[in-house]
């Protein structure tokens, strides 16, 4: 599937360019595009470091079990394939909570970390299993409670009421997870039934 | 209300890192080492994001490059009209699961449009859009690409799918709430 699509990026684009006349911008997207690919991983450092550093510490107090407990009966019916007491369903579940908070900088660490946890599960690895296709599925769609990028742009545009976009935000957000729970869940049964056949 | 939001988003982070830094120190744990010992994985874990970023935003520059993206936008601009999606956030819809800075970028120039502006029924669905969806594309290359799975199942259909839910519930949200909130 992501072959597929990668190629068809790349071909589309070169096809198209030779119509358009694009070419050298895409010579110079090529180039340029590997650079910022690079750039921008090396930008999360800082971020991951910083959450890394402090979910160490919130995990070693406990607040990760604390946590864990408040949330577990979602997360239950959410992961069913996952032992409650393994460390994939801690981190999961704090994933789970960074993304409510909208801290999304402190849920891509956490979620990876749920991530490599789900792995050490996983009996096949180089294929997605059912826990980790629900687990992207929460974190895609995120239901999110302060959006504070688009929050911060707003006021440098002058908005009247720049914090207007929570409460919209909030709505469209819960139903779009609630859409990609369900979807998960239909697309898990059809994919069960046919590997099963 | 508006002063307690826009309060609660500053106050939120900085609000985080000393409750976990105090409630740390209070249950009796080395907080700077400890800080340290985790940052340490940030290195490891970004390192082995490039290859897989590399791959992904070069082929998403190319197809915007080549003038791709925006034909495609043309090509779909009546089925979203059909669906109630203004044609003026097909573009960003359509970057929303490729590009986050991509689509940060629409939605800024939809805000810098003398006619329109933030608190406009554009840019509020703009930020709503912004907001409530993530970079699927993005999350599914790195997430999987950090354990290296390769056969990603229904992951991305469901993503994509769901993508398209939030904007549809993007319009349903503005549309709701735009009386009360007097945009």
């Amino acid at each position: 599937m992501i072959d597929f699509i990668w190629l068809v990026l790349f071909l589309v684009g070169i096809v198209t360019a030779m119509f358009t006349g694009n070419m050298s911008k895409v010579a110079d997207a090529i180039i340029h595009g590997s650079e910022r690919g690079v750039t921008l991983s090396i930008g999360l450092i800082s971020v991951i470091a910083l959450w890394l550093g402090l979910m160490n510490i919130a995990e070693r107090a406990g607040a990760i079990a604390w946590l864990s407990k408040l949330l577990r009966p979602v997360a239950r019916f959410l992961f069913p394939s996952v032992p409650a007491d393994h460390p994939a369903m801690g981190a999961i579940l704090a994933n789970m909570s960074a993304n409510l908070l909208g801290i999304g900088n402190a849920a891509t660490p956490l979620g990876l970390k749920a991530m490599h946890e789900l792995q050490t599960l996983n009996p096949d690895k180089d294929t997605a299993s059912d826990a980790m296709c629900t687990l992207l599925a929460i974190n895609t769609a995120s239901i999110t409670l302060i959006p504070t990028t688009v929050i911060a742009i707003r006021m440098q545009y002058h908005s009247q009421h720049p914090t207007a976009v929570v409460s919209t935000t909030l709505v469209a957000s819960a139903i779009g997870t609630a859409f990609a729970i369900v979807l998960d869940r239909v697309f898990r049964r059809f994919s069960r039934r046919r590997r099963a056949a | 209300m508006q002063n307690i939001m826009s309060a609660a988003s500053e106050w939120l982070l900085p609000l985080i890192v000393g409750s976990i830094l105090l409630f740390g120190f209070v249950k009796r744990v080395p907080i700077y080492n400890t800080f340290v010992d985790g940052a340490k994985g940030g290195f490891a874990t970004s390192i082995k994001l490039i290859p897989h970023l590399v791959a992904m935003v070069v082929a998403v520059a190319v197809f915007d490059a080549s003038g791709a993206m925006s034909i495609l936008v043309k090509l779909l601009t009546p089925l979203l009209q059909w669906l109630h999606i203004p044609p003026e956030v097909a573009p960003m819809a359509l970057l929303r699961p490729i590009s986050g800075q991509g689509s940060l970028a629409f939605m800024v120039n939809i805000f810098g449009n003398s006619k329109q502006g933030p608190d406009s029924w554009l840019g509020m669905l703009a930020s709503t859009m912004q907001a409530s969806s993530d970079t699927t594309l993005y999350i599914l290359t790195v997430y999987f690409g950090s354990v290296g799975i390769r056969k990603f199942r229904y992951a991305m259909g469901v993503g994509l799918l769901s993508d398209f839910v939030s904007v549809l519930a993007s319009v349903f949200a503005v549309s709701l709430l735009s009386g009360m909130i007097h945009v």
